[in-house]
């Protein structure tokens, strides 16, 4: 794999106590941006930047259009929009119906992100109660990128990481305490 | 590289192929719009046309006339809501109602329609308002099948109670259900909501300026575009507005980058309402699309 250049994390049921446990223990140096998915855990996109940013090591912000990732800063898609990233690097939204009863979604995420940064990226599916992710994971790492899939048996809901399992399969299949430490190694090395 | 078809760079290829098709063919140019969720859309198109195979599409395209409107559909995904962002449509009823009911005819124009409903929520506003007879509401839309559907204002009857929740957390007073009646699984709105309604078929992309307008609903529809593109709508809704006149943008978008934005002041930047300054110095002509 190439020097990782951007990370994305996918999640669903439980996912904001997943999440919070995985900013938590990001290196404050990591000099990659995290882009984040993320269906349930609050209403509004300011409110799940609050609680996260509380956790985080790294800044949390909402994920805005027409500007660009930052790195050592968390990204999150804002609820009712695909989040996207163009060619230039760049944030797009879009209002296309649901995927997987999703929007945001997490295979538009992950798909739109492969298709930008191939085998510098990598990808995070942590707990969830639906499919959403696997296609996505699927995509990315047929581009080269590296998929780590939190261990279903770890998982509050473990649909998710399993359905990415089965469909995508994984470079690094780990609970969630490792996530964070084993992100820090492939970015800071 | 291999050739597989999982090769991105022969999949780009293919996209550009594509829109070059479009426009050669059809007249319809979709080279500016943002090409991550164009992409999506064209690939979405190949698989439920043509197993998959983007230059597939693009030879029927090409050869079959009678694919242009439902690939025109696929390339813009309608997709609405009645009152979506209620917080937006109760600015309007209590900040911008107000303002426009000084005026003695009021022109409203609602670009990228979709399938109308936000046409409807903007009638029963100005039917509450009591402005609705002095006022016209241009709704124009590039997909034709779109605009038909508009004007039959029938849609699921899934979407009735969101739609309620919505229509009352817009600072509705009576019921929605007052304006439409259901039957089996639809819901069919009062045909009277459509009286000062005119649905046209317009294009973003290439039309130009066709009325004067106190208020300019476009919600959605230029997060699609990249950034000269917006611009270029954002001047002609500019040159559309009368001096003070409204414009509303969909709840995230972000003019930022836009040269034109200097010509419009925020009201309620939060909710993308904003007013076109009264100093525009020159209405620069628009640039050939
Ligand atoms: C996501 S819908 C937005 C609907 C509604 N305004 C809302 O926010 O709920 C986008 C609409 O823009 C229309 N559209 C896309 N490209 C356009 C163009 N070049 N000119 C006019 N309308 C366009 C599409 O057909 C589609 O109906």
């Amino acid at each position: 794999m190439k020097r990782p250049e951007a990370i994305v994390v996918g999640c669903s049921a439980g996912g904001l106590d997943a999440l919070k446990i995985l900013l938590a223990g990001l290196d404050p140096q990591l000099s990659q941006p995290v882009l984040v998915c993320c269906h349930s855990g609050a209403d509004t996109v300011e409110l799940l930047c609050e609680l996260l940013a509380r956790a985080s090591t790294l800044p949390v912000v909402e994920a805005v259009e027409r500007t660009p990732p930052r790195g050592g800063v968390v990204h999150v898609a804002p609820s009712g929009y695909h989040l996207l990233v163009e060619a230039d690097g760049c944030f797009a939204l879009s209002t296309d119906p649901r995927v997987s009863h999703a929007r945001p979604s997490i295979d538009v995420l992950f798909g739109a992100a492969a298709d930008v940064w191939r085998q510098a990226l990598i990808g995070v599916v942590l707990t969830g109660a639906n499919a959403d992710g696997a296609q996505g994971l699927l995509q990315l790492r047929r581009n080269g990128g590296c998929a780590i899939v939190q261990s279903p048996a770890d998982a509050v809901a473990k649909t998710m990481p399993q359905a990415a399992l089965d469909i995508a399969g994984a470079d690094h299949c780990v609970p969630l305490d490792a996530v964070a430490p084993l992100l820090n190694r492939l970015c800071c090395p | 590289m291999s050739d597989t078809p999982d090769n991105p760079d022969l999949e780009n290829i293919e996209i550009e192929l594509f829109v070059r098709a479009m426009q050669l063919r059809h007249g319809y140019d979709f080279s500016q719009y943002a090409p991550a969720s164009l992409k999506r859309r064209v690939r979405h198109l190949a698989v439920q046309l043509d197993g998959g195979s983007i230059s597939a599409l693009t030879h029927r395209l090409l050869h079959q006339q009678a694919v242009l409107p439902q690939l025109l559909e696929g390339l813009s995904v309608p997709v609405s809501d009645m009152f979506r962002d209620p917080s937006v449509f109760r600015l309007l009823r209590e900040q911008v109602l107000p303002v426009l009911a000084s005026y003695p005819h009021i022109n409203i124009w609602q670009a990228g329609c979709a399938h109308g409903e936000e046409v409807y929520s903007l009638a029963i506003l100005l039917e509450e308002a009591g402005l609705y007879e002095r006022s016209r509401i241009y709704a124009t839309d590039l997909s034709a099948s779109a605009l038909h559907q508009a004007e039959e204002g029938i849609y699921s009857a899934r979407e009735a109670q969101q739609w309620s929740r919505n229509y009352q957390d817009a600072g509705g007073t009576r019921s929605l259900a007052d304006y439409y009646s259901a039957r089996y699984d639809l819901l069919k709105l009062d045909r009277r909501l459509r009286r000062h309604v005119t649905f046209a078929q317009h294009n973003l992309v290439s039309d130009r300026v066709f009325c004067e307008a106190h208020l300019v609903l476009c919600r959605n529809v230029l997060i699609y575009f990249s950034n000269p593109l917006q611009d270029r709508c954002l001047q002609l809704f500019r040159d559309t507005l009368v001096r003070g006149g409204f414009l509303c943008l969909g709840m995230r978008e972000s003019i930022d980058a836009a040269g034109t934005a200097v010509d419009f002041n925020p009201v309620d930047a939060g909710l993308r309402l904003y007013r076109r300054s009264s100093d525009v110095l020159s209405a620069k002509p628009l640039p050939a699309a």
